[in-house]
């Protein structure tokens, strides 16, 4: 064990912690609870409470500069206690869980402000907004947990709340498939989570961080193996990494804020935030950091690809939101310094990717809810602020200088290139095509948007700039767009060291300049090829294509793939399984209850009601009870 | 004759003493008031008997004291179940004291009147019930107290009479279906002394047994004390010991209604008037445990290798016969009485535990049990047409879409003794079956949890019945019920569910009393 973890007890200030999960979650219950009655100043109780912990977050955060031990604890109490399993109601309030703090509380303020104008005409407004509280109280639970069970109960609450805002408007099919959908998929990823912390409790006994990474040098590397390989699918399923990304795209069924908060900034960065909480484990084993920038790279790849074959607006976004998440992954799966550099792109990319999403809100506003970017064009005459906003995310995604996406994208291709043996290349390469291609299927988007000729329905004559409750948000985090990743990229790592720790630091296998220009390079060209080929606008319906846009378009056949050897045989088991119930157990089970009907109903004809026979059965017990104590003793005499 | 009296600790013998005082009190009323007030005279009396008893066993906590030359154990178990009795009868002077659900109440006005005479329209039309009922109540309870605490078979003799005979008369006193009244109450009072006799018998046998161990000259005993020394240390024959043994805990088991010494108890439950078919099943249970604890703990604890296969096999015998038996009843006051004959098992299950443990789990699931069995007594005596009490099953179904709350309180009641989670059945069951664990004796523990698995279904069926079935032209209506049932009801109820909750007071006040003064 390199050092041990150790977290001093919350005082003063930092002593009202919890306020930030309470806050949230009062105002949830109170939105959902008063119904109707809270239809009128509901949303602005979720803005004003959101806004509050923003600004609690904040004064936490100066109050945790201030200290000497940056990581402070607070147990609440005790939340569980059977047998040998304790597990506190505590909060952990260190450098990694602030900044999650600052982003979640931040963006989520912008966010809820915007959707303050965007619900504005649905009737469902205040229940929105509960649900969104009550998102943001979980998400919250979730990084202030100072134990695996509480991060697994905030890890529930977000994809509860996933769940209801995916399928807001549930009476729209694809709404309510796209909810279960999420639902599922996550399933598979909370299983292996929750088995990981059975495994933790089992061999160390407790689930605390704490206790977790100063034992876990000391178990088994099979052991550290299976709860690595276990946390990472539990990271996949909420992160929409490889194998179980299908569900995030769809999860844009949900009203376009929920897409930016939950699926572009926050919830879907869990993921990421499990590994680097959980970075003393996965340090543990090269194979297991192997596994998830292996994972991180093969996803971002998939990301880009289908990306660029899309032609719905929230599902570009949504598959480069996965393609970024990649990054991350491979930013945590490198280990050592690139923890702190895969946290920094988080943090920009919760910025960017909000700012896009909110901007494609923007647009379907002005344009009656329409998402084909085929359908779109020429648009940056008419809505000047998000035609400028989204240009400032575009530019930031892309990862041009000197926008926030290249200060915080460009060290993990070079930390990429920096594993020191063979596999950089692979690795290396990876990232550093996947820049390409984001450039080009980014640009394309944004091209085929506000540029070119315009290809609206007949329905459209002007499409409107949206009001300034939307757009004042749009400014707010296209600024954050600019500037966050140049102003983050020094400063948040070395405040984020005492988390995460130095690691040993390899040279690239190319040179670091090298890297920068091939990088830029290549999204020059990149951008440039899109900026060509669309800038005359597309075709309004889908053109026959080559194979790979055919398999882009069929999202690379991993539907495909899960409906063949998921659910084709899942289907198959559950018949087969229903087959067995009914035929073997119930048969079994039914033929055990005529048994005991059968029973009962020759018993009862003894219940005659007169009492001769009643006595006579006293009696017939009495004479067998004393036979029986006496064979009894004699029995014991002999 | 030098004839010495003993000592007599007034004080520990309050809670009796105040409620045999009341009842003949409650005699006296009967001959000097007006018959207009007594009913309201008499209820009254009664509440406050049973509350100035409760007040005197609070106040006896911490007694530890044998008393009355020997004859009265005042101890922690004692108190514990006496105050249950007494809180139990409270609940069940609630639902025999309810009149507005039912013109006059459910008790008779005059029980020797001729069944279908003239006189008997008459009379169940519109004359008040029978205040009777009340002095007879309390003289059952104060049997009841005295039992628990008797440290000598005599006394246990004297109290075992106490509370029969005066259940006996209360189960004759329905105001309707007299005859099934009459009927239970006759068969009830032949088997009962038919059962007394051999009780009787046994203690002959085991003074025979006391007077051999002592040697000549020492001369025996009944008290619990000597029996436990001759039990240890005699090397008399152990024919004698056994045979009354046998004999004294027939006569128990038949109050506690163990196979096959249970044949009684549907007839019986059915036939009585619904209250005093609550009042036994909770309190008569907890008084007739209360006796078998102190036998076995006290006296024959020595004998325990001995008895305990064969009383766990009764047990088991009591669990199968409970469990199977209830699947196919069709009554639901019958469904009830197996059901109690099946928890009776259970109970046993706990008695046969001679450790501190299996004395407080048993202790609790007695007072678990008489809340949750009151309130669903309770409940019977509301679901009712032209007739009366509407009892066959049939008449139950689609009770959840008439009047769903008390189906539902229903529902939650048979969940209880179904020992589903969150219910004082869990915690109950789960108390006994652990001490039992505990003390190795698994294979009661397995016939426990099956026969648990036979009984969930009449419940269910219940429950089923109650929510899935289409409200028949016959689905009687509930009646609105009068503060008192409504006040018993909601006790019941919410007991049942604290204790599922909230289980940890009762048990530490059980465990702290679970220790019997020898």
């Amino acid at each position: 064990m390199e050092h041990s973890v150790e977290y001093a007890h919350a005082t003063g200030l930092l002593g009202s912690v919890w306020l930030l999960v309470a806050i949230p979650l009062v105002s949830a219950a109170i939105l959902l609870l008063l119904g109707r009655r809270a239809d009128r100043w509901g949303h602005w109780l979720g803005v004003a409470s959101v806004g509050a912990i923003f600004v609690l977050g904040l004064s936490y955060f100066f109050s945790l500069r201030g200290l000497e031990n940056r990581s402070v604890e607070l147990s609440l109490w005790d939340f569980i206690a059977v047998g040998d399993l304790h597990v506190d109601f505590g909060l952990l309030f260190d450098p990694l869980a602030a900044v999650f703090v600052l982003l979640i509380t931040g963006v989520g303020f912008l966010i809820h402000l915007y959707a303050v104008g965007y619900m504005s005409h649905d009737a469902g407004r205040r229940k929105f907004f509960g649900f969104f509280n009550l998102f943001v109280a979980a998400m919250l639970l979730l990084v202030l947990g100072n134990n695996y069970v509480m991060l697994y109960v905030g890890w529930e609450g977000v994809g509860l709340a996933s769940y209801l805002l995916i399928s807001f408007w549930q009476d729209r099919p694809s709404a309510a498939t796209a909810g279960k959908k999420a639902f599922l998929m996550n399933r598979v990823g909370d299983a292996g989570l929750a088995i990981a912390i059975f495994i933790m409790f089992a061999t160390l006994g407790s689930t605390q961080f704490a206790d977790v990474f100063n034992g876990a040098g000391a178990l088994q590397s099979g052991t550290v193996l299976a709860i690595g390989l276990l946390l990472l699918l539990g990271a996949a399923g909420k992160s929409g990494q490889f194998p179980l990304q299908a569900w995030l795209p769809d999860a844009m069924e949900g009203p376009t804020p929920v897409s930016a908060l939950i699926h572009a900034a926050t919830m879907v960065t869990a993921g990421v935030y499990l590994i680097a909480r959980s970075n003393p484990i996965f340090s543990l084993d090269p194979t297991l950091q192997t596994v998830v920038v292996s994972v991180g790279a093969l996803t971002l790849l998939m990301g880009c690809i289908i990306g660029a074959a899309k032609d719905d607006i929230k599902r570009v976004l949504a598959w480069s939101t996965v393609s970024q998440i990649g990054y991350m992954f491979l930013g945590v799966g490198l280990g050592g310094g690139a923890y702190a550099l895969a946290i920094i792109h988080l943090l920009a990319h919760g910025f960017f990717k909000a700012n896009m999403f909110l901007g494609a809100g923007s647009v379907m506003h002005g344009m009656q809810d329409q998402v084909d970017i085929r359908r779109f064009g020429g648009l940056a005459k008419y809505m000047k602020i998000t035609w400028i906003t989204f240009g400032l995310g575009w530019l930031a995604i892309i990862g041009m200088w000197p926008f926030s996406g290249f200060f915080t994208k460009e060290p993990i291709i070079v930390e990429a290139f920096a594993r020191g043996d063979w596999t950089a290349w692979l690795y290396g390469g990876a990232a550093l095509l996947g820049a390409g291609l984001t450039a080009f299927y980014m640009t394309r988007l944004f091209v085929l948007t506000f540029h070119g000729p315009k290809r609206w329905t007949e329905d459209i004559a002007h499409p409107h700039e949206s009001p300034l409750i939307m757009t004042v948000p749009l400014i707010l985090l296209g600024l954050g767009s600019v500037v966050a990743g140049g102003l983050m990229a020094t400063p948040v790592a070395s405040w984020l060291t005492p988390v995460l720790g130095h690691g040993e630091h390899h040279e690239p296998v190319l040179s670091h300049t090298v890297i920068t220009v091939l990088s830029l390079g290549l999204t020059v060209l990149g951008a440039g090829l899109a900026w060509l080929l669309f800038r005359n606008g597309t075709a309004l319906v889908e053109q026959p294509a080559g194979p790979v846009v055919r398999a882009a378009r069929r999202n690379l056949y991993t539907d495909a793939f899960n409906e063949a050897v998921f659910e084709k045989p899942g289907i198959f088991l559950t018949r087969a399984l229903v087959f067995l119930d009914n035929r073997g157990i119930d048969g079994l089970v039914n033929a055990l209850a005529a048994a005991v009907g059968g029973g009962s109903g020759r018993l009862r004809r003894l219940q005659t009601g007169f009492v001769r026979s009643y006595a006579m059965s006293i009696l017939t017990g009495a004479v067998l009870v004393v036979a029986a104590f006496l064979a009894v003793q004699l029995g014991w005499l002999a | 004759m030098d004839l010495k009296l003993p000592d007599i600790d007034y004080a520990a013998l309050a809670p009796i003493l105040v409620l045999f005082g009341a009842s003949l009190v409650g005699v006296l009323v009967e001959a000097f008031i007006p018959r207009k007030r007594r009913h309201l005279t008499q209820l009254v009396l009664g509440l406050l008997a049973l509350t100035g008893a409760l007040v005197a066993v609070v106040l006896n906590a911490q007694d530890r004291v044998v008393t009355a030359g020997g004859a009265v154990a005042v101890d922690g178990p004692t108190l514990f179940l006496q105050g249950a009795i007494v809180v139990l009868a409270g609940m069940a002077l609630m639902l025999i004291g309810e009149r507005s659900v039912q013109r006059g109440g459910a008790f008779v006005a005059h029980a020797a009147v001729t069944v279908g005479s003239p006189e008997d329209q008459r009379q169940a039309a519109d004359e008040g019930g029978a205040t009777e009922v009340y002095p007879l109540t309390l003289f059952a309870v104060s049997g009841m107290l005295l039992f628990v605490a008797a440290n000598d078979l005599l006394t246990m003799f004297i109290a075992l009479e106490a509370f029969s005979l005066p259940l006996y008369l209360l189960c004759a006193l329905a105001r309707r279906r007299r005859l099934l009244s009459q009927e239970s109450a006759l068969k009830y009072f032949l088997l009962g002394s038919y059962a007394s006799a051999f009780f009787l018998f046994g203690m002959a046998l085991v003074y025979g047994f006391t007077v051999g161990a002592g040697g000549t000259g020492s001369g025996g005993g009944v008290d619990f004390g000597t029996i436990r020394t001759a039990v240890t240390d005699s090397a008399a024959s152990e024919v004698l010991l056994f045979a009354g043994l046998a004999l004294l805990s027939i006569g128990l088991l038949f109050k506690i209604a163990a196979a096959p010494f249970h044949v009684w108890t549907p007839d019986v439950y059915q036939g009585a008037p619904t209250p005093i078919t609550g009042f036994m099943a909770a309190c008569t249970k907890v008084a007739a445990f209360g006796g078998l604890l102190r036998v076995l703990h006290v006296a024959f604890s020595g004998a325990s290798w001995d008895f305990t296969p064969v009383l766990g096999a009764i047990a088991v015998l009591t669990m199968l016969v409970g469990a199977i038996l209830a699947v196919t009843q069709t009554d639901i006051k019958r469904l009830l009485a197996y059901s109690s004959v099946a928890n009776a098992g259970y109970l046993l299950v706990g008695a046969l535990v001679l450790s501190k443990d299996g004395l407080s789990s048993t202790m609790f699931y007695l007072v678990a049990y008489g809340f949750t069995v009151l309130a669903a007594f309770g409940v019977v005596t509301l679901v009712r047409d032209a007739d009366g009490e509407a009892t066959h099953l049939s008449r139950w179904a689609g009770l959840g879409r008439r009047s769903p709350l008390y189906a539902g309180l229903f529902t939650f009641l048979l969940l209880a003794f179904a020992g589903i989670p969150l219910t004082s059945g869990f915690t109950s069951k789960f108390a006994v079956f652990g001490a039992a664990l505990d003390a190795g004796q698994s294979w009661l523990v397995i016939a426990g949890v099956l026969t648990s698995m036979i009984l969930a279904f009449p419940y269910l069926r219940v429950v089923v019945m109650m929510w899935l079935s289409e409200p028949g032209e016959s689905t009687p209506t509930v009646s609105l019920p009068g503060g008192l049932t409504a006040a018993a009801l909601m006790i019941g109820v919410v007991a049942t569910l604290v204790l599922g909750v909230a289980p940890a007071p009762l048990l530490d006040l059980a465990n702290g009393a679970a220790e019997f003064v020898r």
